[in-house]
C-alpha cells in the first residue's frame, strides 16, 4: 500500500517539475517584473500607468476585437459542426477542417497578405464583378476575417464533439412530445452542447486577446491589442516592467474567463 | 367502427436494399385496451412502434389514426406519446421540467403546467420529486418519470418500447402490475413492445406475436397460450413439447408411433402435422399405465414444480412440470387428456386457423343438442 503510494508520487515528479519551472516560475517572474519601473526601482508606477486612458482604451479594444473574433468563429463553427455530425463520413470531414490548423500561423498570415493585397486574388475578383479594387489589407475587416479563419478549427472541435455525443433518442423524444425542429434545437440540442460552446469560447477568446503577429501583418498595426503592446514593450521599448504589468492583467483576464465559462456549469449539472 | 383507433393496411417497411422489416402487415388497435407486440429481436415490433410514433415512414401501405390517414404526418403532430427503452429523459432538465416539456411546447400557462405536472407525478407515485435531477433518480424512478412525461400530454395512445428491460427482476414484476393498473385507471390505449413472453401474458388484453416481419398470431393471452398456431408461437410462448405426427382422421392423431384421441378435426386424412403438449399438461404415472414411456434424464427443482426431462425410445425429448419428484434414470409413464393435445398444421394462415377453431365450438354445440 505504502509502496503503491510511493510510486504514484514518483510519477508525479516530472509533472510537478514542469509546472514549477514553466508555469509557476514564469508567472512569479512576470509579477516581479511588473513592480520594477524602467529605472530598475521597485514601484507601482507601471500599475498607475496602466490605468491611464491610453492603456484602458487599448484593453477595451483588445476585448472588443477578441469578442468579435469569438462571436464570428462561433457563428460559423456551430452550424458547420452541426452539419458535420449529419454527414456520412463525419470523421473524414472533420479531419479536413482540422488539417489547416496544423500549418504555421505565420505562413497562413503571409498567404493572406498575398490574397488580400492590392493585386491579390480577392481584388482581381472584385474587379471582375465590377466593384473595383478596394483596400482590403490593413483594415479591421481583414484582421477579424483572418483571425476567425485561424480560430475556426479550434471552435469546431469541441462543439462537434458535444453534438456528436448527444443521444439521438433524445431528439426522437423531443419530437414525440410535440417539439418542432426549431423547438428541439432550442430546448434540447443547444443546452446539451453548451459545454462544447464554452470550451470553444475559452480556446478562442483567450488567445485572441493576445494576438500580436496578425495585428502587424494583416492589420498593419492599426489594431493594437494587449498582445502587441507586450511584444513592443519587451522587444522595442525595452520597458520590461510595463510589459509585465500588461501581462499580469492578461493573466487575470484569462482566469476571469475560465471562471465565467466553467463556473456556470454548476447550474446545468 | 369508431372503437378502432389505429389501423394498419398492408403495411410494409424496407430500409435501403435490405430485406423487408415488415411484410404486408394489417391489424387494428381498439381504444382503451392494453396491446402487446411480442417477438424476438429483429421481428419488426419496434418498427411498428416507430411507424405509429412517426419516426419512420411506411414503404407501402396505409396507417390510419382515428379513421384519418397519417402516413406523412410528422411525429410532433401526432396524438401519440412514447416511453423509450432507455427512457430518453433530458439530462439537462430536472424531473419537473422533463415532465413539463410537452406542455411548454404547447405554450401552456405556468400555473396550469404546475398543476398538470404535479398530477402526473402523483399518478406515478413521484410526488415531491420535481426538483430532483435525472442523474439522482434510480432506474425505476426514471421509468416513472418517463411514463409521467408521456401521460401528462393526455395522448390517445401511449407507446412503450421495452420499457422494463433495464430493470431488475423484482422491480420489473412490480412495474408490470403498476403499468397495467395505470392503463386501467387512465383508459388510454397502451401499445407495449417486449420480447419477454411472461410480461406479455401477464399484462395484455391482446397480444400480437411477430416473427420475421409478419404477425404470426393475435389474440388474448389465453388464446395464444392454449392454441398456438404454429411451431414458432408454441415455442416462443411458454415451454412446450413439439413432435411431428400424422392426422389419421378427425379426432385421431398419430405420433411417437401410437394413435391418440384428440379434439382437433377438419384436416385432410393422413395429413402430416405437428403436435404440441404443454409440460404442465403431462402427468406422471407408472411405466405400465402411461400413454407414453420415457426414461428420466434430469430433474431440476424450480420451487413451484420439478422440471423433469426425459427421452422416449424414438429419441424425442419430453419436458414435464410436476409437483411429484422422480429419480433420474427411472422409467416412467406419462398421461394426458385429449384436450392437452394441440394439433398444428404446416403453413396455416391465421384466418384459416381461426375458422378451424370456430368450427370446433360449433361442432361441440351440435353434439350436445
Amino acid at each position: 500500500m505504502n509502496n503503491h503510494k510511493l510510486t504514484r508520487n514518483l510519477y508525479m515528479v516530472p509533472y510537478a517539475v514542469w509546472i514549477l519551472l514553466f508555469v509557476i516560475a514564469p508567472i512569479l517572474l512576470v509579477i516581479y517584473y511588473s513592480f520594477i519601473d524602467i529605472q530598475g526601482n521597485f514601484s507601482f508606477a507601471n500599475y498607475e500607468k496602466f490605468f491611464t486612458p491610453v492603456y484602458l482604451k487599448m484593453t477595451l479594444s483588445s476585448f472588443w476585437y477578441a469578442f468579435l473574433i469569438t462571436l464570428f468563429s462561433l457563428l460559423v463553427a456551430y452550424p458547420t459542426a452541426y452539419l458535420l455530425t449529419k454527414t456520412k463520413h463525419k470523421q473524414l470531414w472533420l479531419l479536413l477542417i482540422i488539417v489547416p490548423s496544423w500549418i504555421n500561423l505565420l505562413l497562413k498570415a503571409y498567404a493572406f497578405i498575398g490574397i488580400f493585397g492590392t493585386y491579390g486574388v480577392a481584388n482581381s475578383f472584385l474587379e471582375v464583378i465590377g466593384i473595383g479594387t478596394q483596400q482590403l489589407l490593413f483594415t479591421d475587416f481583414s484582421f477579424i476575417f483572418v483571425s476567425v479563419y485561424i480560430f475556426i478549427p479550434f471552435m469546431i472541435l469541441p462543439i462537434f464533439n458535444a453534438i456528436d455525443t448527444i443521444n439521438p433518442v433524445l431528439l426522437d423524444a423531443a419530437r414525440d412530445l410535440g417539439a418542432s425542429k426549431w423547438d428541439t434545437f432550442r430546448r434540447v440540442v443547444f443546452p446539451l452542447t453548451m459545454n462544447g460552446v464554452k470550451s470553444g469560447i475559452q480556446i478562442v477568446f483567450i488567445p485572441a486577446l493576445s494576438l500580436f503577429m496578425l495585428t502587424r501583418l494583416i492589420a498593419g498595426n492599426r489594431v493594437i491589442t494587449l498582445g502587441t503592446a507586450i511584444e513592443q514593450h519587451f522587444l522595442v521599448t525595452q520597458d520590461w516592467g510595463m510589459g509585465a504589468t500588461i501581462a499580469v492583467f492578461l493573466i487575470i483576464a484569462m482566469f476571469l474567463i475560465m471562471f465565467l465559462t466553467s463556473g456556470f456549469r454548476k447550474r446545468g449539472a | 367502427m369508431s372503437n378502432t383507433i389505429i389501423q394498419f393496411q398492408n403495411v410494409s417497411k424496407q430500409y435501403d436494399e435490405d430485406s423487408l422489416v415488415l411484410d404486408d402487415v394489417s391489424f387494428e388497435i381498439e381504444r382503451g385496451k392494453f396491446y402487446t407486440l411480442l417477438g424476438p429481436s429483429g421481428c419488426g415490433k419496434t418498427t411498428i412502434l416507430r411507424l405509429i410514433a412517426g419516426f419512420t415512414e411506411a414503404t407501402k401501405g396505409d396507417i390510419h389514426f382515428n379513421g384519418k390517414k397519417m402516413n406523412h404526418i410528422p411525429a410532433n403532430k401526432r396524438q401519440v406519446n412514447t416511453v423509450f427503452q432507455d427512457y430518453a429523459l433530458f439530462p439537462h432538465l430536472n424531473v419537473f421540467e422533463n415532465v413539463a416539456f410537452g406542455l411548454r411546447i404547447k405554450k401552456m400557462k405556468n400555473s396550469e403546467i404546475k398543476a398538470k405536472v404535479e398530477e402526473a407525478l402523483s399518478f406515478v407515485n413521484l410526488s415531491g420529486y420535481g426538483d430532483r435531477e435525472i442523474k439522482d433518480m434510480s432506474g425505476g424512478q426514471r421509468q416513472r418519470v418517463a411514463i409521467a412525461r408521456a401521460i401528462v400530454n393526455q395522448p390517445e395512445v401511449i407507446l412503450l418500447d421495452e420499457p422494463l428491460s433495464a430493470l431488475d427482476l423484482k422491480l420489473r414484476y412490480q412495474m408490470q402490475g403498476e403499468l397495467r393498473e395505470l392503463q386501467r385507471r387512465l383508459g388510454i390505449t397502451f401499445i407495449f413492445v417486449t420480447h419477454d413472453q411472461e410480461e406479455a401474458l401477464a399484462m395484455s388484453d391482446e397480444i400480437f406475436v411477430l416473427n420475421k416481419g409478419t404477425i404470426q398470431q393475435s389474440g388474448t393471452p389465453n388464446d395464444i397460450y392454449d392454441e398456438p398456431i404454429n411451431r414458432f408461437v408454441a415455442d416462443f410462448i411458454g415451454e412446450s413439447n413439439i413432435v411431428s405426427g400424422t392426422m389419421i382422421q378427425d379426432y385421431l392423431v398419430e405420433f411417437v408411433g401410437k394413435q391418440f384421441t384428440c379434439v382437433d378435426k377438419g384436416m385432410n386424412k393422413n395429413e402430416p402435422v405437428e403436435v404440441v403438449i404443454r409440460p404442465e399438461d403431462l402427468e406422471i404415472t407408472s411405466h405400465e399405465q402411461g400413454m407414453l414411456q420415457i426414461k428420466v434424464s434430469s430433474q431440476l427443482f424450480r420451487g413451484v414444480h420439478y422440471e423433469i426431462t426425459g427421452n422416449d425410445k424414438d429419441g424425442n425429448e419430453w419436458l414435464v412440470h410436476s409437483t411429484k419428484s422422480v429419480n433420474v434414470d427411472d422409467d416412467i409413464g406419462l398421461k394426458f387428456e385429449p384436450e392437452a393435445i394441440h394439433v398444428m398444421r404446416f403453413d396455416e394462415t391465421e384466418e384459416d386457423f381461426d375458422k378451424r377453431l370456430d368450427s370446433y365450438s360449433e361442432g361441440d354445440a351440435n353434439e350436445q343438442s
